[in-house]
């Protein structure tokens, strides 16, 4: 059977309480699903043993700008057994603009997790060092959201002591 | 230590002070000091800078910083067309430009449903072959400097050189080469290049026999990087390294064979591994994928056919310049897709290709425009510097150097 149907059906079978959107556009599998069950979900996934998604190639997210959902965090995982690829996505509202860190599941995204906060002011509950990972420290804005303008805000970034 | 407080953020040296650290002495409080690292230090590649909580001369802590050369091109890619952002690629790996463009393209490629012509393709993955090779040399290179060989440096930057008389054919520019277009390349590779590289792999491998005669008896470069840097495959793994680092602590993953792109399905080639995973490991696997690269290039060159390169499909690819100036459907086209972008479908789409570095991937999220609603960036050197404190802890000052010359990060693509 094909991985694209064994995914999903192994997902609804472990978390039947929890809704799947499933996609598949352009031979890429995502599954959409709610942010309060990704730590329990990405766990499942990287220790089943036979899906085995060891490798987390990315975390991002999107900003849709006037939705009601703002955000879309997507992660980007990959099963070095099978050489499939699989984007997991999960909403963020940006009045809880907030989300678990899957830090505890794949190391890797500690970096990726700190860069998305950084770019667009998303929280990661548990995450062991949220920093900034570009931007200085003192700075106030998130530059990926879409309301941040291209050129940049004049003053935003102070100038180093003399 | 008191006036170092000023200068580093608090934030930081709370990161540094509990980063955790498995190797402990006895009253190792009394030996502490924080050395800051970069991000003008010669040996750390560009401008990564690295605080360096130290026993002595030991490392007990480690915290790289990132940002310095970040330019927001993720930010960048959203205001501009997908066209526009080709030569911006140049700037990511700039010691691989040239596997960039063909990152980019096929990402877009991918996105927008456009197949470029099987000969395009063939030059494509010639010189992503080819920039690896390059950046392979440097990589080897400079990190044979950074541990005391000085010579060498000077004779892989030498068969670098040639690689860039390469480019100079084929494009006109040596180092920033914007080669690539979507649908295709910007033009077709000329007989003297392709005889240059043809003559470049000739004669390339006995240069490298020698480069690595010259490390492999030099008992000081072996001795300071043997056992050095060591991670292992689990932990390689599970901290996101990918290509040639991953590779060398035995797990198999090249993207050229896992997930097939442009026609390496057509090639036969070895995908070399080594078990070690330390410092030395990373050196020969290097030298290793130069010679793979080399065998590529050789059969691209005997079964590149004859055709265009440029994909037929006039609403998405730009036509060429002649054809413009004398062809009135043409002009329209190239004012269209200039002015308003070649407008893929709705979706999202990634696709990465095996860089020099491990995995360089685009994602993209199109609303249907011109320009991509989101452009994500999946920059292997970003995630490989994510293991540095792991591979650093419990050596020494004068190891760090070579650990971070062993990984090969580019600033430029981490960040961004």
């Amino acid at each position: 059977m094909d991985l694209k149907e064994i995914i999903p059906q192994k997902l609804k079978a472990n978390f039947p309480s929890v809704e799947f959107e499933v996609s598949d556009y352009k031979d890429e599998l995502t599954i959409k699903f709610d942010k309060k069950n990704v730590v329990e979900i990405c766990r499942f996934l990287k220790n089943d043993s036979e899906l085995q998604f060891l490798l987390c190639s990315d975390v991002t997210a999107v900003d849709w700008a006037t939705r009601k959902n703002r955000f879309t965090v997507v992660y980007n995982i990959f099963s070095l057994k099978h050489s499939f690829r699989l984007r997991l996505k999960a909403d963020v509202d940006e009045s809880d603009c907030s989300i678990d860190s899957v830090t505890s599941v794949w190391r890797a995204s500690n970096f990726q997790e700190r860069e998305t906060y950084d770019m667009y002011g998303i929280k990661f509950n548990n995450h062991p060092d949220l920093r900034r990972m570009y931007m200085p420290e003192e700075f106030e804005y998130h530059p990926l959201r879409k309301e941040f303008p291209l050129m940049g805000i004049p003053g935003s970034i102070p100038l180093p002591k003399k | 230590m008191n006036q170092l407080d000023d200068e580093i953020h608090p934030k930081i040296l709370d990161a540094l002070l509990q980063s955790r650290n498995d190797y402990t002495i006895e009253d190792a409080l009394e030996n502490e000091m924080i050395l800051n690292m970069g991000p003008q230090h010669p040996a750390t590649h560009g401008v990564l800078r690295l605080l360096l909580r130290l026993d002595g001369e030991r490392i007990i802590g480690c915290v790289p910083e990132l940002g310095y050369l970040h330019r927001g091109y993720e930010k960048m890619a959203e205001n501009m067309s997908y066209y526009e952002f080709i030569p911006h690629t140049d700037r990511l790996d700039y010691i691989s430009p040239m596997a960039n463009n063909v990152a980019w393209v096929l990402a877009v490629e991918k996105l927008a449903g456009i197949e470029a012509p099987k000969r395009a393709q063939y030059i494509r993955m010639m010189i992503a072959e080819l920039a690896r090779i390059a950046s392979h040399l440097v990589a080897v290179g400079a990190f044979a400097m950074d541990v005391g060989a000085l010579t060498v440096f000077l004779w892989t930057l030498r068969e670098r050189e040639k690689i860039l008389d390469i480019w100079d054919i084929l494009c006109g520019a040596r180092f920033t080469n914007s080669y690539t277009r979507i649908g295709g390349v910007a033009n077709d590779a000329q007989p003297e290049a392709l005889a240059k590289a043809k003559w470049f792999i000739d004669q390339f491998e006995p240069y490298l026999a020698e480069v690595e005669q010259l490390l492999n008896t030099n008992r000081i470069f072996i001795e300071r990087v043997d056992g050095v840097g060591a991670i292992s495959k689990e932990d390689a793994i599970d901290l996101g390294f990918s290509g040639p680092n991953l590779r060398a602590c035995g797990v198999e993953f090249d993207l050229r064979r896992n997930a097939p792109y442009l026609c390496y399905n057509e090639i036969d080639f070895r995908i070399p591994t080594y078990t070690e995973g330390d410092c030395l490991a990373r050196y020969f696997l290097r030298l290793d994928e130069c010679r793979e690269s080399a065998k590529i290039v050789r059969q691209v060159l005997e079964k590149m056919p004859q055709g265009p390169v440029l994909a037929d499909m006039p609403k998405k690819v730009l036509p060429q310049k002649d054809e413009v100036y004398t062809k009135m459907e043409e002009l329209i086209h190239d004012f269209m897709i200039v002015n308003f972008g070649i407008n893929p479908p709705v979706g999202e789409i990634y696709h990465a290709i095996e860089g020099s570095k491990g995995e360089l991937g685009f994602y993209f999220v199109s609303k249907g425009e011109g320009h991509p609603w989101k452009c994500k960036i999946r920059s292997p050197s970003f995630n490989n510097i994510q293991a540095l404190p792991k591979l650093v802890i419990g050596h020494l000052i004068s190891d760090v150097v070579a650990i971070i010359g062993s990984i090969d990060p580019i600033m430029g693509e981490a960040d961004k």
